[in-house]
């Protein structure tokens, strides 16, 4: 299975809208798909019998900073029986810190590694993970404020009486 | 009046900033929340356990964590490549060299320079790597051992791994976090002697392996705490993303060494111990330390390989440098790299995002093993005893250093 079989399979099952862009000088190859769309490409790709993606290695999630005005989610999937590694992208839309959080759709009832891996991309970027089962802070306290993985990300003064800045 | 601590201190100061998951009114009567650290010893760590019980039986377990989260990918995105080394040590700080090895290997296939590192340096780097599993393992089936009430092998095997942290300060003058492996070579050249007195070592270190399968695996009382308690089942290990130690121990036979075939690993001739339940169920926590056991034998015979290859093939000159590769402006072509490698605890993946402009990355994120193990603890733990908590997580082997990164 190569990633131009892959990106066959997509478009067949799914349409020719599924894909956006395709990143091959990246290692492993980057499929870049409508981040509304991304449960349905991963659940196809777990689950059809060509691909089987049964591991996820790595959720990343990543800020363009305020000039971009994006933010993006990378997987990392990784099929143990047929040794292939591909990843997807989601680009979304970033939207000033306090307003709305930008949105996508979770993959945790697909891989349960999703969940602890979404909620660090919660805590440290602010991407909500919609239908996510728990989605709460999970390296940083849950009071603290702001998402320190943004590109524009200031810390706040005080926590708790004592003075953050060092 | 009282005098004044450290900072201005109010009574709202107090206020528990991680609240618990279950709240009293949640839960039916017959239940109660317990808190096992952040730091009671057996959680090997500042890791907070919320227990939710009945009785004895757990009914649901949320670990809380980040006591010890230390920015690393927020550094790593202000620092040059280079300069992120001594960070990755303090992530594993049990397995540092297999950290650095990982991360350094990452960066060199970004450079595209990994096909010319000199094999001298490969084998020391796997040599020193396998030498860093073996005190890993040491270290978390010593503290196993005496999680579960057993203090004799936490202290034999602490005595054999002074040896092995001695070798290794000997090449670079650290105990524990070594900035050794770098980006396209080494620190140094290993110091004068060092293979004579390695292979010494091994010498020592065989027969003691021996004994220590004989003093904990099938040791009576061991086994019965251990088998049949917190069985991962395959299918869960994988969708949850398990690696290491752990995923072979619920019997699959995949480890990165062999799979991706990196550094001079293919060269080497080692076996991947599975576990096969001989002993109570398939991926139970006996399993999973067999495993380590079985795999620090697997280690000690690619240190004696290395030591071998590098007395005979690839032997010390005196014109030899250890720094020549390496780079003097480390700036990768604009790309998105995804790089993992097997640390004593799984897959360590770390993945970059470069302009190609800069030469620190915009975004480093580490994948790390014992975050992803730890995650499966609620999933085997529901429904075993409270005192069998504390040996399914001593058997999933976690060092908050990575947990938390």
């Amino acid at each position: 299975m190569k990633q131009e079989n892959i990106q066959q399979l997509l478009t067949e099952k799914l349409g020719e809208g599924v894909i956006l862009r395709t990143d091959a000088g990246a290692s492993p190859p980057i499929l870049e798909v409508p981040p509304q769309r991304i449960a349905e490409v991963c659940q196809l790709l777990h689950e059809h019998e060509q691909t089987y993606f049964d591991y996820l290695s790595c959720l990343t999630a990543l800020d363009n900073g305020p000039d971009t005005n994006t933010m993006e989610v990378i997987y990392h999937l990784y099929s143990i029986p047929y040794n292939y590694q591909i990843g997807l992208k989601a680009t979304l839309k970033r939207e000033k810190e306090g307003k709305i959080l930008p949105q996508i759709p979770t993959i945790s009832h697909i891989w349960q590694s999703a969940n602890w891996h979404e909620r660090e991309a919660f805590d440290l970027l602010g991407i909500v993970f919609v239908g996510h089962p728990d989605l709460r802070r999970i390296l940083l306290p849950a009071d603290w404020e702001g998402h320190p993985l943004r590109k524009d990300y200031e810390e706040q003064a005080y926590y708790h009486g004592v003075k953050v800045e060092y | 009046m009282a005098k004044p601590i450290q900072y201005q201190f109010e009574e709202h100061h107090l206020r528990r900033s991680e609240p618990n998951k279950y709240k009293p009114e949640d839960l039916k009567t017959e239940e109660m929340v317990v808190n096992i650290g952040p730091q009671h010893p057996s959680t090997h760590g500042v890791l907070r356990l919320e227990v939710v019980t009945d009785g004895e039986i757990i009914v649901e377990v949320v670990p809380h964590l980040g006591y010890l989260h230390r920015c690393f990918e927020k550094h790593a995105e202000n620092l040059p490549y280079n300069q992120s080394i001594p960070f990755v040590d303090r992530m594993d700080y049990l397995a540092s060299m297999n950290s650095e090895h990982a991360f350094a290997m990452g960066v060199e296939q970004m450079l595209g320079i990994s096909d010319k590192i000199p094999p001298r340096i490969e084998y020391i780097r796997v040599l020193v790597a396998e030498l860093n599993r073996l005190a890993s393992h040491f270290v978390a089936i010593g503290t196993y051992a005496m999680d579960i009430g057993a203090y004799t092998p936490f202290l034999w095997l602490m005595r054999d791994r002074e040896h092995i942290i001695r070798l290794l300060e000997w090449t670079c003058g650290a105990r524990m976090l070594y900035n050794y492996i770098w980006i396209g070579g080494l620190y140094y050249d290993l110091p004068i002697g060092f293979e004579e007195r390695c292979a010494e070592f091994v010498q020592y270190l065989r027969p003691k392996l021996l004994e220590l399968e004989n003093l904990v695996i099938h040791n009576k009382i061991f086994v019965e705490r251990t088998a049949k308690v917190g069985v991962l089942p395959l299918d869960t290990a994988i969708n949850y993303g398990v690696s290491g130690p752990m995923l072979r121990g619920s019997g699959l036979k995949f480890d990165l060494r062999r799979v991706d075939g990196y550094s001079i690993y293919p060269e080497l001739d080692f076996d991947i111990p599975v576990g096969d339940g001989s002993m109570g169920s398939l991926g139970d926590c006996w399993d999973r330390n067999y495993v380590r056991v079985k795999e620090c034998y697997e280690s000690l015979s690619m240190v004696e390989q290395c030591l071998a290859r590098l007395q005979s093939d690839y032997p010390r000159t005196r014109d030899f440098d250890p720094r020549a590769v390496v780079p003097k402006k480390i700036r990768p072509r604009r790309q998105d790299f995804y790089s993992r490698a097997e640390t004593p605890r799984g897959e360590l993946g770390f993945f970059f995002r470069t302009d190609g402009k800069s030469d620190i990355p915009l975004r480093c994120k580490a994948r790390s093993s014992c975050f992803v193990n730890l995650s499966v603890i609620s999933e085997i733990a529901r429904g075993s005893m409270i005192a069998d908590l504390i040996a399914i997580l001593g058997s999933v082997d976690i060092v908050l250093g990575e947990v938390d990164r």
